[in-house]
């Protein structure tokens, strides 16, 4: 996991479509350095002011080339979208689409393991490197929820993580940066990632998690805090969801007795991160922290 | 999505993997007529559910007519809260070892896993966590595929009774069955060899990636959808999900992880949420259908409505809602928490429209409508 930064030059595949045009709009004007953009068929045109390429790979080859990659894809597409920006050579790719088959993104994933380039998401609302660049879809340009501090946020889901932010900011703090990992159960950046990069961020004192019932991410995100000085808090969503239901993130499910609340609540506080009750006690816990 | 062991063995049947002659039947005549062309039966119910056996749903017939007895009998019992609507009468099977086997999707890998065991017949969490050691695993580069050397070597030293490479070629066969349905899940248990030495798979789980339903729109008709309230219906067929829930306080909110944190919440203060209505991602602009199906579950005392705008836009969400309480006028204590992309505006809006003002948090949108439903279920 690598965080966005703005010398990082980004292109994005789907850059012509309607949430393309608005988001990539968005991060331009926050400060992602946007280099081109991919649709095979408006190659040669140019659009939001950057080149549109017919393929990553004519990206990095007739273009300037570039660093990362954010990608507006419909879910069948993104296999190929994805296989194209890693031949390319692309370091890191950001995959917001929800639904994409999972045999699908298991075979991309193996490839961009082979080749070294890191992927966040899919289904990530994106990150944001506060007061300086972000990718996908999150409100960074909204000072009532992001506002440059030395608390790091990571979240599997987008809605709650910007909920995180506003609380943390409404609190009198601000955020070093918020990485969104997504709700599928595979994924590129875990939640142990994250919070390992957040760990090493320049200018982060706290972290905040976010996680949710299913899967045992933040079970071993408890390892890797073990380790860790800065102060960390967690919030778990999904105590008060029923077993064996799918709570609308493909990976928000309890089997048995994997992925419960209690069980992650446990690792995590025997890890020395403190749980909070509901988003709203990070505030006074910030304050405990930070002073 | 699940499949039953009817609409599963087919799929591994295609794929050259040996199963029992079997017929489906729903009435007991329908089971007597197939045990008159098959010979000695196994009458098995059909539902999506394990522990069928243990249930009693499962019994061996020697004459067509125990076959009908027996049916009989299955036909109409609960399994797991379901009603058995249909048996498979399939041909007896000369059991002389069971093993098991299965590919899923493991998140830790990011890849698909291939498992076997020794120890077929039994709940695979059963060996998993008993005799982990029993159970031998294979991560599978899906891009290379299975490879019939590393088949082999996951099975080399197991006592198979000489059928190692008769096992490895089913291995073969499970994975492109597999990968051509795109499974999430594909499990033979129990895997048989028959007194003659011969491999039949005698059991089979299928579970379709919900996500690649859209490339295999026939296959999933045979599949058996989730048992949906009439709620949860109208919910599946506008793409807004929705779970019913057996508290009082309904809760609308945008995201997965935000609804869930809502219930939370709701829960926290010692409420018990009605459902989980969630209009993120593409369905944020289905204000209105999310409200009247948050209405239309009866016993409902207040409503909670937490917005937080990323993808999602507020005012959208909030354009659509209000629409449908100005046209349903409904009673309704209601309580918002509105933040993120386009809250302005909807605050503006909410103001304009309905008189109101949001909590400054979900939390103290939440406790409002724990304690309006409280009150509401004392008068």
């Amino acid at each position: 996991m690598r965080i966005l930064r703005k010398h990082h030059r980004v292109i994005i595949q789907g850059i012509t479509g309607k949430q393309g045009t608005f988001w990539t709009e968005r991060m331009q004007e926050y400060g992602t350095q946007v280099v081109g953009g991919v649709n095979p068929k408006k190659a040669e045109t140019s659009h939001c002011n950057v080149p549109v390429y017919a393929s990553a790979i004519d990206a990095m080859k007739v273009g300037e080339g570039f660093d990362s990659s954010i990608m507006f894809i419909p879910p069948l597409s993104v296999k190929d979208a994805a296989m194209d920006a890693i031949e390319a050579g692309a370091k890191n790719i950001c995959i917001l689409t929800e639904h994409i088959p999972v045999q699908d993104v298991m075979y991309f994933m193996a490839a961009a393991k082979e080749h070294g380039t890191m992927i966040t998401g899919p289904n990530t609302a994106g990150s944001v490197t506060v007061g300086e660049c972000f990718q996908g879809f999150m409100p960074a340009f909204n000072e009532r929820i992001f506002k440059k501090g030395s608390v790091g946020v990571m979240s599997r889901s987008g809605s709650l993580g910007t909920l995180m932010c506003q609380n943390i900011v409404s609190a009198g703090y601000g955020q070093s940066a918020f990485i969104g990992i997504g709700g599928d159960p595979i994924i590129g950046t875990t939640t142990r990632d994250a919070l390992e990069a957040l760990d090493n961020f320049v200018g982060t004192e706290a972290i905040v998690m976010v996680g949710e019932i299913g899967g045992s991410m933040e079970e071993d995100a408890a390892e890797y805090a073990r380790s860790m000085n800065k102060p960390t808090f967690a919030f778990i969503a999904g105590g008060a969801a029923p077993a064996g239901k799918k709570m609308g993130h493909a990976g928000a499910i309890v089997m048995g007795n994997k992925g419960t609340y209690a069980s992650k609540k446990e690792a995590l506080e025997g890890a020395g991160v403190m749980v909070l009750d509901t988003p709203s006690h990070v505030g006074d816990a910030l304050k405990e922290a930070l002073g | 999505m699940n499949f039953e062991e009817f609409a599963a063995k087919p799929l591994l049947a295609v794929a050259g993997i040996s199963v029992p002659k079997s017929q489906l039947a729903t009435t007991p005549d329908q089971a007597r007529e197939a045990a008159k062309t098959i010979g000695g039966v196994v009458i098995k119910a059909q539902v999506p559910v394990g522990k069928r056996g243990k249930a009693g749903g499962i019994q061996l017939a020697s004459s067509p007519d125990e076959a009908h007895m027996h049916a009989t009998n299955i036909i109409g019992m609960e399994i797991g809260g379901l009603t058995v609507e249909k048996v498979l009468v399939e041909a007896k099977s000369n059991i002389a070892f069971e093993y098991y086997a299965a590919i899923l999707n493991d998140p830790e890998t990011k890849g698909p896993m291939l498992m076997f065991s020794t120890e077929g017949g039994m709940d695979i969490e059963e060996i998993a966590e008993n005799t982990p050691e029993k159970l031998r695993k294979h991560a599978i580069d899906i891009r290379v595929g299975l490879q019939l050397a590393d088949s082999k070597s996951l099975l080399y030293g197991l006592e198979l009774q000489g059928a190692n490479d008769k096992v490895a070629d089913v291995l073969m066969k499970l994975y492109d069955a597999y990968r051509a349905n795109d499974a999430e899940l594909l499990e033979i248990n129990p895997l048989i060899q028959t007194t003659d030495g011969d491999i039949f798979a005698l059991d089979c789980k299928f579970v379709m990636d919900d996500s690649a339903i859209k490339r295999h729109t026939e296959l999933a008709t045979h599949g058996t959808p989730e048992k949906l309230t009439p709620i949860e219906q109208v919910g599946e067929d506008n793409t807004i999900k929705y779970i019913e829930l057996d508290g009082n306080v309904a809760v609308l909110a945008n995201g997965a992880g935000l609804t869930m944190t809502t219930m939370d919440v709701v829960r926290h203060h010692g409420g018990n949420p009605a459902d989980f209505c969630e209009i993120g991602g593409e369905a944020y602009t289905k204000g209105t259908i999310a409200l009247k199906m948050v209405l239309e579950k009866p016993g409902v005392k207040s409503l909670v409505v937490n917005f937080c705008g990323a993808f999602a836009r507020c005012d959208v969400m909030m354009e659509g809602l209000l629409n449908a309480w100005e046209e349903l006028k409904p009673e309704l204590p209601v309580f918002f928490s509105i933040a993120g992309t386009g809250d302005e505006e909807a605050i503006r809006m909410l103001k304009d429209r309905l008189d109101m003002d949001p909590y400054p948090n979900m939390d103290a949108a939440s406790k409002a409508a724990v304690d309006a439903a409280n009150a509401g279920a004392i008068s």
